[in-house]
């Protein structure tokens, strides 16, 4: 170990701990070669355990077929596709619930939150008794309490047969079943991105003409009629395109065949089930955010805004909601987070997702046990990390301007 | 300072190497106990009894093996495993044996580092289901939506037999067999699929066993037997003749309850050797002369441990079958003790 030499003063190696110049240095130098130290033995008593055990490190089974079905894919999937193909649907399935999962929960604890603050006493309190209850239990228990509810309370597919059928679809389109949700799904002829495609053109103009009347209304206080403008926008080139291209889109109805209900589409038990129990306690957490966010912001604000006279909703959606945002956004990431990162507990309803697929069949068929726990822990690092990075982008969106 | 570092660290290396490789048999005599992964509930194979006690027929082996090696068979520390972790547990040395009714194949033998130790239960993977879908045949089954433990043989079984009879299924994985039982009988799916003994242990525990039907089809072929890791040969062979042990009790009609008695007056060497009364085998392997009689006498031979647990007039009521003694036209044969 070797330093600079003060100018006219003999350096002695003591001085490293005695003299407050170095000390700080030499504590820090100490430290970083522990920990390499430290590090370098984890990998090399890994290394030398697979050795011992007879294991190679190798990523090569991810190219080898899988062998076993997978029920809720979102891209094609058959057991004659690799282990890597098997480990992508996981991950997708990963991303449905957590995307499901993190809209359900914000709109429910936002509300939620609201309500806690309400001045009805019945509302605010039942308002409280849900944070209480669904924050104070394990999320487990929660995912198996909604899948027990959707095996016991709702039908077996047997139900819905015979002459008095105990169960009736409902509307004749949508079978809510023991097993999952059967529902219409879109059959697309040619001709359909026609309509997709001015649907959404639709959709830009309408939120195009709603900036329109708002930069209008402010230069010149007069209010266009946007409801009506807004609806015609929306549904009239939509419609108009649909009969040029001959209806495209039709739906494909679920029909009860010998076991189950075949064609339309299928939302497996499982998914409904996790989806729910993450949402509903997940915004349990948020709806204390919000509350929080909400108190934040001064009493004073609430009480300018009334003597404007502004209407009590206007208040929350114009002057507190958008202040109480900045406190808000900061903690609602780490619960994304949260939910995103509970939801590998799917495999505890069958849920098939990345810790199912790869982190479970993949790795118990391949006993590549290492690999796969590494490969998935870089995924929900990777996942996580994207997650905070486009909220912490949000949060310097709507974050006070300083001007 | 640095050096002294690194050559602890050298040391502290190899000491944890040794520990994943070491024998496990001095492991297993230090501890005073036997770390033995079970299934996590099968009843008739592996499940608590009424007072919270491990019995079973893979229960049995982990009780033979402790009064083999420790001289009591109550020195066995249970863990369940479910499908999914019992190859880690095993792999990762939580376990010092893995009685689950887990398939022998070729890739867990080779690939996974594991060493089987044998047989103790010739099974197949069949079908169950509610007497009133009318199926007589589980090549009926199209489209049907099938309840499976996820991580086993038999879902890699389920989507190859389906496949070769150009079927269509909806797999419902799920992690433990008591779960599968409940999705299954709340009727979550049409069938359930596993190893033909698991479905009979599971119905035997329904409220109407009647009212369901197990498949005539056994599409697979599925050796069930304790399980080792790979590497410590010596411990391999000790759990692998405590089986045979049990299996050529039976065959030589030594019981629990006589087994003291024919290790005097039996004539018959092979016995003797086996029971301790002429030559040493317990010697080559590290363990006593005893060893093989206090197996014995820990559940009974294997005829013993099969009437009790998983028998005709048990509730899973399974007929030996494939699991009869070689004599008899089975599949049960142990290799001579010489």
């Amino acid at each position: 170990m070797t330093s600079a030499e003060m100018p006219g003063e003999r350096f002695r190696l003591s001085m490293l701990i005695y003299d407050t110049r170095y000390r700080s240095l030499t504590i820090q130098v100490i430290a970083l070669i522990s920990f390499m130290l430290a590090a370098a033995w984890l990998v090399n008593n890994t290394v030398q355990n697979l050795a011992a055990l007879g294991k190679t490190f190798d990523f090569g089974f991810l190219g080898t077929r899988a062998g076993y079905d997978i029920n809720q894919t979102l891209i094609p999937y058959t057991n004659d596709s690799t282990h890597g193909r098997a480990a992508i649907v996981g991950i997708l399935n990963t991303f449905l619930v957590a995307i499901l999962g993190c809209l359900l929960a914000t709109i429910m604890g936002v509300l939620i939150g609201i309500l806690r603050l309400s001045p009805n006493w019945l509302v605010s309190k039942l308002a409280g008794t849900y944070v209480d209850v669904f924050r104070n239990v394990p999320v487990l228990l929660w995912i198996f309490a909604f899948f027990a509810i959707l095996t016991d309370m709702t039908p077996a597919p047997a139900a819905f047969r015979g002459d008095n059928p105990s169960a009736q679809m409902i509307f004749g389109a949508v079978a809510i079943t023991n097993r999952g949700f059967y529902i219409p799904w879109p059959v697309l002829a040619p001709g359909w991105q026609l309509v997709v495609g001015i649907f959404a053109l639709s959709v830009v103009a309408v939120v195009a003409f709603g900036r329109y009347a708002r930069a209008r209304q402010e230069a010149t206080g007069e209010i266009l009629p946007t409801f009506w403008i807004k609806a015609g926008l929306l549904v009239a080139p939509t419609l108009l395109a649909d009969l040029l291209a001959g209806h495209p889109i039709s739906f494909d109805f679920p029909e009860l065949q010998r076991f189950n209900f075949e064609g339309g589409g299928f939302i497996d038990k499982s998914l409904i089930a996790l989806w729910l129990a993450l949402s509903f306690y997940t915004a349990a957490y948020i709806a204390e955010n919000v509350r929080g966010g909400i108190q934040a912001v001064s009493r004073g604000q609430t009480e300018a805004a009334a003597a404007l006279g502004l209407r009590p909703n206007r208040i929350m959606n114009l002057v507190v909601l958008p202040q109480a945002m900045r406190v808000i956004i900061p903690p609602l990431i780490s619960q994304y987070l949260n939910l995103t990162k509970n939801s590998s507990l799917a495999i505890a309803v069958g849920y098939m997702d990345a810790r199912a697929t790869l982190g479970g069949i993949t790795m118990n068929q391949t006993g590549r046990e290492l690999e796969c726990m590494l490969l998935l822990m870089g995924f929900y690092l990777i996942l996580s990390l994207l997650i905070s990075s486009i909220m912490n982008w949000y949060d310097a969106r709507v974050s006070l301007k300083e001007r | 300072m640095k050096q002294r570092f690194l050559f602890g660290s050298a040391i502290a290396l190899v000491l944890a190497a040794g520990a994943a490789s070491g024998a496990t048999l001095d492991d297993v005599k230090a501890r005073g106990t036997l770390k033995c992964g079970v299934n996590s509930g099968l009843a008739g194979f592996a499940a608590p009894d009424a007072a919270g006690k491990w019995e079973g027929f893979d229960i049995a082996v982990c009780r033979a093996l402790a009064a083999a090696v420790l001289g009591d068979a109550e020195k066995v520390e249970f863990t369940p495993t479910t499908t999914e972790t019992r190859f880690t547990a095993l792999a990762s040395g939580e376990v010092d044996v893995l009685s689950r009714n887990s398939t022998w194949t070729f890739s867990r033998d080779v690939d996974l580092k594991f060493t089987f130790a044998g047989v103790n239960y010739y099974d197949g993977q069949g079908f169950m289901v509610s007497k009133d879908l009318g199926v007589t045949s589980a090549k009926e089954l199209d489209g049907a939506t099938v309840c499976i433990q996820t991580g086993t043989t038999t879902e890699l079984n389920l989507a190859d037999w389906f496949k070769t009879n150009g079927i269509t299924y909806q797999p419902v994985p799920i992690a433990t067999n008591a779960e599968a039982n409940q999705q299954f009988q709340a009727g979550a799916c049409d069938a359930y699929t596993t190893d033909a003994s698991g479905l009979a242990a599971s119905r035997a525990t329904y409220e109407n066993p009647d009212n369901w039907i197990i498949l005539p089809e056994i599409i697979s072929k599925e050796p069930l037997g304790p399980l080792v890791r790979q590497g410590d040969d010596q411990w391999a062979d000790i759990v692998r003749w405590t089986l045979n042990a049990l299996i050529a009790a039976e065959d030589y009609g030594i019981t629990a309850a006589n087994a003291d008695e024919m290790a005097t007056t039996s004539e018959n060497p092979e016995i003797k050797r086996l029971l301790g009364t002429e030559g040493d085998l317990g010697a080559m392997f590290g363990l006593d002369k005893d060893w093989a009689k206090r197996a014995i006498q820990a559940r009974g031979n294997y005829g013993e441990i099969f009437a009790a647990n998983i028998g005709e007039g048990t509730p899973s009521n399974i007929a030996r079958g494939l699991n009869a003694q070689w004599t008899d036209g089975g599949l049960i044969f142990s290799p001579p003790f010489r």
